[in-house]
């Protein structure tokens, strides 16, 4: 018989995801745990890993990893590429870590071009201190910390992050995909994937933002948290590639 | 061995290279830019890791991405920048992973300015990252030193898997001496027990400071103070002169170990029963010798460039057996032996004044 699902072996076989019920970290690590598999380079991975709910990739992934301060990641990142460049190493990160508080870091890790792998869960809040206005949160989004809304004259705008990490020479390959619908999650596994190739073709940065949910501080069902991806969060995140070498 | 007339930073950086160091991130700030400058051009010839990172921030963090896979790995940065770091150390002892930090001293607080300056002993030996944690200081006094304490801090960071400073300042930095560049003198430490290399053939190793678990956290938290305590018992470095019969005791650290010793020499053509002492580890504190020192001499001075900071842990030492009075200046020129001198002068004619 043809076997057409299994678990990544990335992935502990008796791990348990701890996320909140309908939260899309766990198709995230699923799809990026099979596209370490199909790279072949599990045991040759390093992790550097976030503050926030991503942290928790480490209690879930059969890999090395390291646990980072709140947004520096991809400096980390960058000192284990460069004392051991045969390595494949990712960063797993929020959007309140990526481009947030590690923004700087973010966007020159981008900017030198370094061989390693981004992936940044955006969900318009922090999740893990209970909802508050991060780097993406939309518009009048209500978050604990914008009672009323986010408002543009008050806290700016949303950051497009794909978009900034694109403009940078040394990004490889920068992409924004969501998980709001089966479709969409087939077109993230083929960004993902790309943007773990172009490290090891030795290309420069791969990035991936991934539209996610968080239905527990959005305060939604989860088929309501994918409805919003789709209606609130793509007008303003449009979803596509903004940047890949290896297309002429 | 031939020596080879050098400045301080660019010894610092010499040394650093030769003890193995694999990768050095730094963000340039005077006065020790020169060690970013002169490995720049080294480092990647010999096929080692260097950024010029965006920040101080970036570059402490990128030193902890490569020490956690076992290799050698250093920054540098002074004062101001060092503050940026603090985050970065504190995770580093969390993590329990070895790097080294030069810090080359300017004159704070703020901005302040490059003059020489030790207004960074706070800063070094009691840290300012969160968390209840120490990290092991070593204070060259010469540009030998420079070299050899260098050599000292990557192995010493590999033996504790902790972070270690060498504390030198704007002085030290720019001042040109002959220093022997010897061979590395340590043995290499084995790393691959810990170290994160791809989990080929063994279970995956997570490095990480966060434990939810009350019980374990407080059993993490006695291993890293059991390491201190050995460290106390271990690695305590000091030099002294002349303490058997000394009547006033002259301490200082670093640069100004050179100056107290200048103004023993003078006391002691005047007759005055003068010796000096001069913790080459600032953490651990050579407290020990201190208070045996402090049985005999009741005179205690305390001489640094900054407005009293190393003579707390003096008073912890002598622990109330002998006066101990600083002499100090925040920034700018240093004390002179004739300053020092008059000092002691000063102290012994007290003493006198008050017998007769």
């Amino acid at each position: 018989m043809q076997q057409v699902f299994k678990l990544p072996d990335c992935i502990k076989k008796d791990a348990k995801f701890t996320f909140c019920p309908g939260c899309d970290h766990g198709v995230a690590l699923r799809l990026l745990g099979d596209a370490i598999d199909e790279c072949g380079v599990r045991e040759d991975t390093i992790a550097a890993l976030c503050v926030g709910c991503s942290v928790f990739l480490y209690d879930f992934y059969d890999i090395d990893c390291l646990e980072c301060p709140h947004g520096r990641a991809t400096a980390e990142a960058t000192g284990i590429k460069r004392a051991r460049p045969d390595k494949f190493v990712f960063t797993y990160q929020g959007d309140g870590d990526f481009a947030a508080i590690g923004f700087a870091e973010s966007i020159y890790t981008a900017t030198r071009g370094e061989k390693v792998t981004s992936i940044c869960i955006n969900n318009t809040t922090y999740g893990m201190t209970g909802g508050q206005m991060g780097p993406t949160t939309l518009l009048g989004q209500v978050t604990t910390t914008t009672p009323f809304g986010r408002s543009a004259e008050l806290n700016g705008y949303p950051m497009k992050i794909a978009e900034h990490i694109a403009l940078c020479d040394g990004t490889a390959f920068s992409a924004r995909v969501s998980l709001d619908s089966v479709a969409n999650i087939i077109k993230a596994k083929q960004a993902i994937k790309k943007a773990c190739e172009v490290q090891i073709k030795g290309l420069g940065f791969g990035f991936v933002e991934i539209l996610s949910s968080c239905p527990t501080n959005w305060k939604m069902t989860p088929q309501e948290a994918h409805r919003h991806i789709r209606e609130k969060m793509i007008p303003v995140f449009p979803l596509g590639v903004f940047k890949d070498v290896t297309k002429g | 061995m031939a020596k080879t007339l050098i400045s301080g930073n660019k010894a610092i950086a010499q040394a650093a290279f030769d003890a193995g160091c694999d990768c050095y991130f730094s963000y340039p700030i005077t006065p020790q830019t020169a060690i970013g400058e002169y490995l720049s051009e080294i480092m990647p010839k010999a096929n080692r890791g260097y950024v010029c990172a965006e920040s101080e921030i970036a570059s402490i963090n990128m030193v902890i991405g490569a020490a956690s896979t076992g290799e050698k790995a250093m920054t540098s940065s002074s004062s101001c920048a060092i503050s940026l770091m603090q985050e970065g150390l504190s995770y580093a002892v969390g993590d329990q992973l070895p790097l080294v930090l030069i810090s080359v001293m300017r004159a704070g607080p703020g901005l302040g300015y490059i003059y020489p300056s030790q207004c960074d002993y706070d800063q070094a030996v009691t840290g300012g990252g969160n968390g209840d944690y120490r990290i092991p200081v070593l204070a060259p006094s010469t540009v030998q030193e420079c070299v050899d304490l260098t050599h000292r801090a990557f192995y010493l960071s590999q033996k504790y898997r902790n972070p270690v400073i060498v504390l030198s300042d704007g002085l030290l930095g720019q001042m040109m001496e002959p220093a022997e560049f010897v061979k590395y003198p340590y043995p290499e430490i084995d790393t691959s027990k810990w170290a994160l290399t791809g989990a080929k053939g063994r279970a995956p190793r997570k490095i990480r400071s966060l434990e939810i678990n009350e019980e374990k956290h407080n059993q993490n938290l006695q291993h890293i103070f059991d390491k201190y305590a050995q460290m106390e018992r271990e690695e305590v470095l000091f030099e002294e002169h002349n303490v058997e019969d000394a009547e006033v005791l002259l301490v200082a650290f670093g640069t100004m170990g050179r100056n107290i010793k200048a103004a023993m020499n003078l006391a002691r053509q005047k007759g005055l029963k003068v010796g000096t002492f001069r913790p080459i580890t600032l953490f651990p504190f050579p407290n020990k010798r201190l208070s045996e020192i402090a049985d005999k001499t009741k005179k205690i001075i305390v001489a640094e460039m900054n407005m009293g900071q190393m003579i707390k842990d003096v008073k912890v030492a002598v622990n109330g057996k002998a006066d101990v009075v600083h002499i100090g200046r925040p920034a700018g020129a240093w004390l002179d032996e004739t300053e020092i001198l008059e000092a002691v002068e000063k102290e012994l004619g007290g003493k006198y004044a008050a017998s007769i």
